[in-house]
């Protein structure tokens, strides 16, 4: 099986078809940004992208993935490093605690911002409304949102 | 690099933002062994055999440990030793573990925890706190009752009190089970090393307690056990020992088989196992005067403790201190009782016994205030503590400034309150939808108060390029503790924030400075880095003195240089540090912070309980649907004075998380069990808010520093979350016209 991952071609063993995404790319990529935290694909913690869409990884198998673009948290940001302005408006306005639903959080606002890059904050509380965080409120990170939307309609 | 510019600097941000930060659960680990939790299928039974053979038969399973396995101690606690590691005499409660499954993979140990069969006679459960009270059914027959927590307050004349009331309002309220709900469950990590030392990396906030449990179970001294700090993914109070209990397990299994061992808990186990907030029964009377003030209130609050008694004994302390609220009242009669049950285990949550009282004052006091034809905000400012006031406890309040009459001022300019308040439909409107309006406010001890100690240590090591390692006894759980250390350290030393790195935390490099819980880590922790960077300075000063052509003394530090009086002809920190290499003396600086004496007499209930307060209010505008009930949170605004805000940012992340969760105390929120089992197990049924749950939030910071806090700093995470709930509540009745005593705040229809 080959998987695209992160702009990567990978090779998978035909027997991890059957295995959890969620699973495989943490334990076997150790892409270990995205998280398991309920199992039963409510908190969003597990996020990733697939063509674009925010998917449950911990819902989908490994072969849901086959012939697909899947963008982990760990693709998000420049070859050489560089934050994405997404990624730097959630430095800038605090909306960091203790982080464990960020990836997850980043991932559902890039795929929202790609379509809607003009969003109200009422339209940004609903597309982040799968992901839970327990720290923030979700204040900032709506705060975040907001601000970084003018970088998607400049580059759309 | 990190902008350092900006507000809200956090040291692990683009870490976390890029997901490379390593929690516990993605540290990779050779020759790993994977250990699961097995429940017995009791809420109360006398465990005759715990039958391990079929899981053991099981391929893949190396070994299932039980209570038999513990070379040390079986029974931990931070007050009372009645934790159990593994159940051995007795089942209390539906999350006991009676073994754990070790194997090669986690799924192996997980199917091998469905085979561990628990032979039992079953017990009659208790599960009614009042019921408990008889002692009918005792929960721990050594202890004799099944009372772990009896506190009072005996102030002044109750019966003249009420004597010279106008009039007296009573009300009964009731809280609810609470699940911290941290997204990261727990996990433990353990790795034996050469020379009998036992690493730990976990999911847990009180890394020195774990260090306790550790070093308790493997029956060996404290220096041998190292807990290792590792990124926490939220604790909220929720993870002291019940999580440090996961990691002696693992830490057991790791030292019998000599290899590292992983526990990483499902949700369901977490929420099963985990203690919860106490659900408080609360029985308030209050008298009034013509004047409109309190005369006296009598109350008797009961908290359910749950299987073990964890820190029942201290979050009661605290509502008891706490039980009037923010008001003068010279007669008070306050009994307060937590007793143990066959539910699940209540212990630490964000806010600490407070949440629960102020629903039921904050609410008694707007009752009064209409019997007495005043409007709430008139009544309350009649009966704040103000300047000099003296405290149900007797404790005057004179040391620091008093901002309750602050706080409301400003959560009343900026929510235009009183005006909306007129506005407010009292059960009357033409559309679908009624408006209302509500706020609440609250002082609050800072920090551990007469619980227990309350110190902190903190280290800072000058390398010889400049750069600076700080240490501290206090730490992160995700609240941003190490970015506001670095950034009170930085301020001391008068150098650049680039130049400190917070050190990777670990129990064995820094004195035992208790836990990161009551909202003390910046006024603690900050103390203690101030402490220590003094010390540096003054070392630094003895070194470079004679090159600057001063006395020591005169030597200052600013702007990332060191200089005498003049600071043009000073000299960078990196030189002075160059020039001390010539020196003795080396560039470390050690500080220790005490916290101010407190007192505190059991049997009147009366000292002077916490070394200094804050003062919070907080409002919220919402409509109530007249068909369905629905509650829609328009709008929330809070006020806090917190004595000085270090790191304004995450200040207000305080502010809006602590708002959020007391959103969900009060509209979503509940552990519900059927039969002592839990059945709200996961996030499908345990509701936490969600992002249109919460409204938009508007947070103002007072600051008057604190004299008793070094760098001015008092609490924040705590006071957010405790008076949302009332808040609501009185919302909910100036928009629909009936009242709310019980959490969740449940409306059929209006």
């Amino acid at each position: 099986m080959i998987l695209h991952i992160n702009g990567l071609e990978i090779k998978a063993a035909d027997s991890a078809g059957d295995r959890h995404l969620l699973d495989y790319i943490r334990n076997d990529l150790d892409l270990t940004g995205a998280k398991n935290a309920c199992d039963i694909g409510v908190c969003g913690a597990c996020t990733v992208l697939m063509d674009g869409e925010p998917v449950k990884a911990c819902l989908k198998k490994v072969r849901d993935a086959v012939g697909h673009k899947i963008l982990t948290i760990e693709g998000v940001a420049g070859e050489d490093g560089a934050l994405h302005p997404l990624q730097q408006a959630f430095i800038d306005s605090g909306a960091i605690q203790c982080g464990f639903c960020i990836p997850g959080m980043v991932l559902a606002a890039h795929a929202f911002l790609s379509k809607n890059s003009t969003p109200t904050r009422d339209q940004i509380r609903r597309a982040i409304a799968p992901n839970l965080c327990r720290c923030t409120g979700y204040q900032q990170i709506i705060d975040a949102i907001e601000s970084a939307a003018p970088f998607y309609s400049r580059s759309h | 690099m990190p902008r350092l510019e900006a507000q809200n600097w956090r040291n692990d941000a683009v870490a976390k933002v890029t997901g490379r930060s390593k929690f516990a659960d993605d540290l990779k680990v050779a020759n790993l062994l994977h250990a699961v939790p097995a429940y017995s299928d009791y809420v109360h039974a006398r465990i005759v055999r715990i039958d391990t053979t079929e899981a053991e038969k099981l391929p893949g399973v190396v070994r299932v440990l039980t209570a038999r396995d513990i070379p040390g101690s079986n029974r931990v606690g931070q007050i009372e030793k009645d934790f159990r590691i593994f159940a051995d005499d007795k089942i209390r409660y539906d999350g006991d573990v009676v073994a754990l499954v070790v194997a090669e993979s986690a799924e192996v140990a997980e199917k091998g925890a469905g085979l561990v069969r628990v032979e039992a006679s079953v017990l009659p459960a208790v599960l009614d706190p009042e019921e408990a009270l008889n002692d009918t059914i005792l929960v721990h027959e050594d202890h004799g009752t099944n009372i772990v927590a009896t506190h009072r307050v005996r102030r002044g004349d109750i019966e003249a009190g009420f004597k010279s009331a106008d009039f007296v309002v009573e009300q009964e309220f009731r809280t609810q089970f609470v699940e911290h709900a941290y997204l990261e469950q727990e996990v433990a990590l353990c790795a034996p090393q050469p020379g009998g030392i036992m690493e730990v990396r976990g999911s847990m906030q009180h890394p020195y307690s774990t260090r306790k449990f550790v070093a308790a179970c493997l029956g060996t001294p404290l220096e041998s056990v190292e807990i290792i700090g590792t990124p926490l993914g939220g604790g909220f109070g929720g993870k002291d020992d019940t999580a440090a209990i996961v990691c002696a397990r693992a830490a057991l299994a790791a030292r019998l088989l000599g290899r590292p061992v992983k526990t990483v808990y499902r949700r369901e186990w977490s929420i099963k196992e985990s203690y919860k907030r106490h659900p408080y029964r609360m029985r308030y009377r209050m008298g009034v005067g013509k004047d409109g003030r309190i005369t006296a209130v009598q109350c008797r609050i009961l908290a359910d403790a749950g299987a073990y008694c964890s820190v029942t004994p201290w979050v009661t302390w605290r509502s008891t201190v706490q039980c009037c609220g923010p008001y003068e009242v010279a007669n008070v009669h306050c009994d307060v009782l937590g007793v143990y049950t066959n539910n699940v285990v209540t212990g630490a949550m964000r806010g600490f016994g407070s949440p629960q009282v102020n629903f039921a004052i904050e609410q008694l006091v707007e009752m009064a205030a209409e019997r007495a034809g005043l409007s709430p905000v008139e009544f309350r400012r009649r009966n704040c503590v103000r300047q000099g006031s003296v405290t149900i406890t007797g404790q005057k309040l004179d040391n620091h400034k008093v901002a309750m009459g602050e706080v409301l001022d400003a959560v009343l300019r900026k929510s235009g309150y009183e005006r909306k308040l007129a506005r407010a439909s009292r059960g009357v409107s033409d559309s679908d939808e009624l408006y209302g309006i509500g706020l609440a406010m609250s002082y609050r001890g800072v920090g551990l108060g007469a619980e227990g100690l309350d110190h902190c240590a903190a280290e800072v090591n000058v390398l010889p390029d400049g750069s600076v390692l700080l240490d501290v006894g206090v730490h992160e759980n995700g609240q941003g503790l190490e970015s506001a250390m670095s950034i009170l350290c930085a301020k001391e030393l008068g150098v650049n924030l680039r130049r400190i790195r917070y050190k990777l935390a670990s129990t064995s490099a820094i004195p035992d400075s208790g836990t990161t819980v009551a909202s003390r880590g910046t006024i603690v922790g900050g103390g203690a880095v101030i402490l220590a960077a003094r010390d540096l300075k003054t070392k630094i000063a003895s070194a470079v003195a004679p090159k600057l052509g001063c006395s020591p003394a005169s030597v200052r530090f600013s702007e990332d240089r060191v200089h005498g009086r003049r600071k043009d002809n000073g000299m960078p920190f990196d030189e002075a540090i160059r020039e001390m290499a010539g020196s003795n003396e080396l560039p470390r600086g050690v500080g220790v912070f005490n916290a101010p004496n407190v007192s505190w007499n059991e049997e009147t209930g009366q000292g002077d309980a916490y070394f200094t307060w804050v003062y919070g209010c907080q409002a919220v505008e919402l409509t109530v649907n007249k068909k369905s009930g629905r509650v829609k949170l328009l709008r929330a605004y809070a006020a806090h004075d917190l004595g000085k805000a270090v790191n304004p940012g995450m200040v207000r992340g305080q502010f809006y998380g602590g708002m959020a969760m007391g959103i969900g105390y009060a509209l979503h929120e509940e552990v519900r069990a059927k039969e002592g089992k839990i059945v709200t197990t996961n996030f499908n049924t345990y509701r936490i808010p969600r992002a249109p749950d919460v409204p938009e939030m508007t947070a103002v910071i007072v600051e008057n520093p604190d004299p008793s806090s070094l760098s001015g700093a008092k609490s924040i995470g705590e006071p957010t979350t405790e008076i949302m709930a009332p808040a609501i509540a009185n919302a909910i009745y100036s928009a629909t016209g009936q009242r709310r005593f019980t959490l969740p705040i449940r409306l059929s229809k209006p």
